[in-house]
């Protein structure tokens, strides 16, 4: 009885990860059977193919070029207010995506700030549609991604080091040579190769600010051919591409050896000796504060007095978004709780997978793999809000697998045997010693799955009608309308949810640490 | 001679006081219970923690706010004296050098002081493919090579085995005689003490005791080196 209470059933997570599988590399079936031959691959679709891979490279090296600066200044500098800029660096993982846009155009835009500055001296204005804006969105979304991997790499440097290279009175070069280099060797390919998967699949940032011949990603192609030429094959065949590109990358990446894990040393600050630099450092970071703050700065002064006026449209729009989110979230917990249990017992291989299949995972690809597949039996777009909230949960289930996988192993491993020694039943062993062993990482990946599902504009875009648009697509026709002081204003809306959603799942994990 | 004049030490909440000289030429082992400063001693003297208070003096040469590159001092650490990624000659030469851009003289001399340390042949090799008493071999040379005239050891040979630290001690006690080195080491090991050390300091408490002959301390404990000791 005991050892079938705690073997919650190996079926459930087998079944658990049949699902994700199918809905993500299973969408690769219908794609095959409709896609256009790849011989009639022609030349705008090689510009598409071309635009991808180059911003996607442009955008990694950008953002690890700025990085490998700030980290270091944040490796060795304590100062007032670290922690807070720390924080900041979080942000981008829980702000919308289509929110950050609005807050770098309130920025960088025609009309934004820079642009009124520069007027005022009698410069032209600034453009970044296109490429432009497309690397600036993706450095900014990126740059703390690099720099809380690099963060951990610095940490990850013995203070022995620091005080040999003290002691034999290393210089700037010196320790760049000899202490820093070997780290980042070590973590930069891997560190860039995340953010060129990440870039690869961008589709909210390509769709507000690229778009046109010239700036056109893969996944803004497969949107622009399934809603607007209706040409399933072309869309397949795109999807199709878009997946090759990204699992090669993807299997690259893992030849590189896993990606830099988000240690808990990001507060630490080495001790070192080489205390030159000082000024370089805190006008890297000052620059930093300025780059990844004034975009949500601006988010705020503008639509914080838009949010008394808002239609009753945006309203209901929020409402589906927090509908959807929470749904999702419950969806992915049950997914990603079942496959960790069954890959808690060291199934290496397996995790891996998992993985593999959320470096190269799209929403637009899975998207139009179903839209194939539940054509011929169902309206696809009356379908929109369910199968946005279940791609949203399987989106979801590699990140939150993650942060789940190590802490339901500790659990098992810990207490496994005392419990069927003690003949708990089942449930018993989930609400008593599972659950809560598990509650602080589950509380923390829940939030930021909860935020990623609220702020997502992918599989929406595809079967949204005005019937069923959720915030973020509500806040995209609001800006493709020009019609920019509601965007802010809905903007406003969804940062709050989105913190709020965060803030209420982690608390919720963190609660009983407390007591 | 090593003196410490009225010196505290502080390392986050704690704090050692030490008031003690220690004779130039001779090896004194410092000995007390974990966490009770040595450690903090060792780093205070080779500059990698400021002195709160006092003077520090080498040989009558104020070395107090000197950073740690330019006191007459080399620290062995308790382990990751090595970087990983540099060949055994690349990790000795730099200290002749820290950039590395070594003269063929200097080349020479890091050859020479490899095969006095019995790693002759090994210059090209990683440390990663050298047991534990080599790679310690390889950092006595580094720090001999810098040629300062006091050694700090941390527990450099924790690590190794009883055959092997007595190896080291061996070799150390022949560079010290041919070197003249002024010998600071901490060990847990009494019999480490008895087998190189002159004088013993006892430190316990956050207090520095001033050294003592060895024979005589280990005759007649005090009480903190007694209760440590067993």
């Amino acid at each position: 009885m005991a050892r079938r209470a705690l073997s919650i059933s190996t079926g459930l997570g087998a079944a658990a990860i049949v699902i994700v599988v199918a809905l993500t590399l299973g969408t690769i079936v219908p794609l095959l059977w409709i896609a256009e031959a790849p011989g009639r691959i022609v030349g705008a679709d090689w510009a598409v193919l071309r635009f991808t891979v180059v911003q996607a490279f442009l955008s990694a090296v950008l953002s690890v070029l700025f990085a490998v600066p700030l980290a270091r200044a944040l490796a060795r500098r304590q100062f007032w207010g670290r922690q807070a800029l720390l924080l900041l660096l979080g942000a981008p993982f829980i702000v919308p995506v289509i929110v950050a846009v609005l807050g770098i155009l309130a920025v960088w835009g025609r009309s934004g700030w820079l642009s009124d500055g520069l007027g005022a001296l009698g410069l032209p204005a600034l453009d970044i549609y296109g490429m432009t804006g497309v690397l600036l969105a993706h450095v900014f979304f990126n740059l703390p991604l690099v720099t809380r991997m690099l963060l951990t790499g610095w940490a990850a440097i013995r203070a022995e080091q620091f005080r040999l290279a003290a002691q034999l009175g290393f210089g700037p070069r010196d320790m760049l040579r000899h202490v820093e280099a070997p780290m980042l060797r070590e973590v930069l390919p891997g560190a860039g190769l995340v953010v060129f998967l990440i870039c690869l699949t961008s589709f909210a940032v390509a769709l507000t600010l690229g778009g046109g011949p010239r700036a056109t990603t893969l996944e803004l192609a497969i949107y622009q051919s399934l809603r607007f030429d209706f040409d399933l094959s072309r869309a397949a065949m795109l999807a199709l591409v878009q997946m090759g590109v990204a699992l090669a990358a993807a299997i690259l990446l893992l030849g590189l050896g896993r990606p830099a894990e988000f240690a808990d040393a990001l507060g630490r600050v080495a001790e070192r000796y080489d205390t030159g630099g000082l000024w370089q450092d805190r006008l890297v970071i000052g620059a930093a504060l300025l780059f990844l703050g004034l975009p949500m700065l601006a988010v705020v002064a503008r639509g914080a007095p838009a949010l008394l006026t808002l239609s009753a449209s945006i309203w209901e729009a929020a409402l589906r978004s927090v509908t959807i989110a929470l749904a999702a979230t419950a969806i992915c917990f049950a997914l990603s709780l079942a496959i960790a249990w069954v890959l808690s017992t060291g199934r290496a291989v397996l995790a891996e997978g998992m993985v593999l299949i959320g470096l190269t995972a799209s929403s637009l690809v899975i998207g139009t793999g179903l839209f194939i597949l539940l054509r011929p039996i169902v309206d696809p777009f009356a379908l929109a809000l369910p199968l946005t909230a279940v791609v949203n949960a399987v989106m979801g289930v590699p990140f939150a697998l993650r942060v789940l996988l190590p802490a339901v192993a500790t659990v098992r491993r810990g207490q496994g045997q005392l419990a069927a020694s003690l003949g708990l039943s089942r449930g018993v062993w989930l609400r008593h010693v599972l659950l809560p062993g598990i509650r602080r990482p589950a509380g923390f990946a829940l939030g930021l799955v909860a935020a990623f599902s609220m702020g997502d504009l992918g599989i929406i875009a595809l079967f949204g009608t005005s019937a069923t648009a959720t915030l973020p697509l509500e806040m995209a026709q609001l800006m493709g309308a020009y019609r920019m002081e509601a965007a802010a204003g809905a903007g406003a809306l969804l940062l709050i949810l989105s913190f709020m959603l965060f803030a209420v799942f982690d608390a919720g994990g963190r609660y009983d640490h407390a007591r | 001679m090593i003196t410490l004049d009225n010196v505290t030490l502080g390392q986050g909440g704690f704090a050692l006081s030490a008031d003690v000289t220690f004779r130039r030429g001779v090896c004194t082992a410092i000995m007390g219970p974990s966490g009770g400063g040595k450690s903090t001693l060792l780093h205070g003297l080779a500059g990698f923690l400021p002195a709160r208070t006092g003077r520090i003096t080498v040989a009558g040469l104020d070395v107090t706010d000197q950073p740690p590159a330019v006191r007459p001092v080399s620290l062995l650490f308790q382990d990751n004296n090595l970087f990983p990624h540099m060949t055994i000659a690349q990790n000795v030469g730099l200290g002749l050098r820290p950039d590395l851009k070594l003269t063929d003289d200097q080349h020479v001399r890091v050859e020479a002081m490899l095969a006095d340390m019995g790693l002759e042949g090994m210059g090209a090799r990683r440390p990663a493919a050298m047991s534990g008493g080599q790679a310690s071999r390889a950092a006595l040379a580094r720090a001999l090579l810098r040629d300062k005239p006091v050694l700090l050891l941390d527990e450099p040979f924790a690590a190794l085995g009883p055959a092997m630290r007595a190896d080291m001690m061996a070799l150390l006690r022949r560079v010290m005689a041919d070197k003249a080195l002024t010998v600071l080491i901490v060990s847990h090991q009494p019999e480490d003490a008895a087998r190189i050390a002159d004088d013993i300091a006892v430190v316990a408490e956050g207090r520095v005791a001033p050294p003592q002959d060895r024979e005589t301390l280990l005759a007649n404990p005090p009480g903190a080196l007694r209760d440590y000791l067993g």
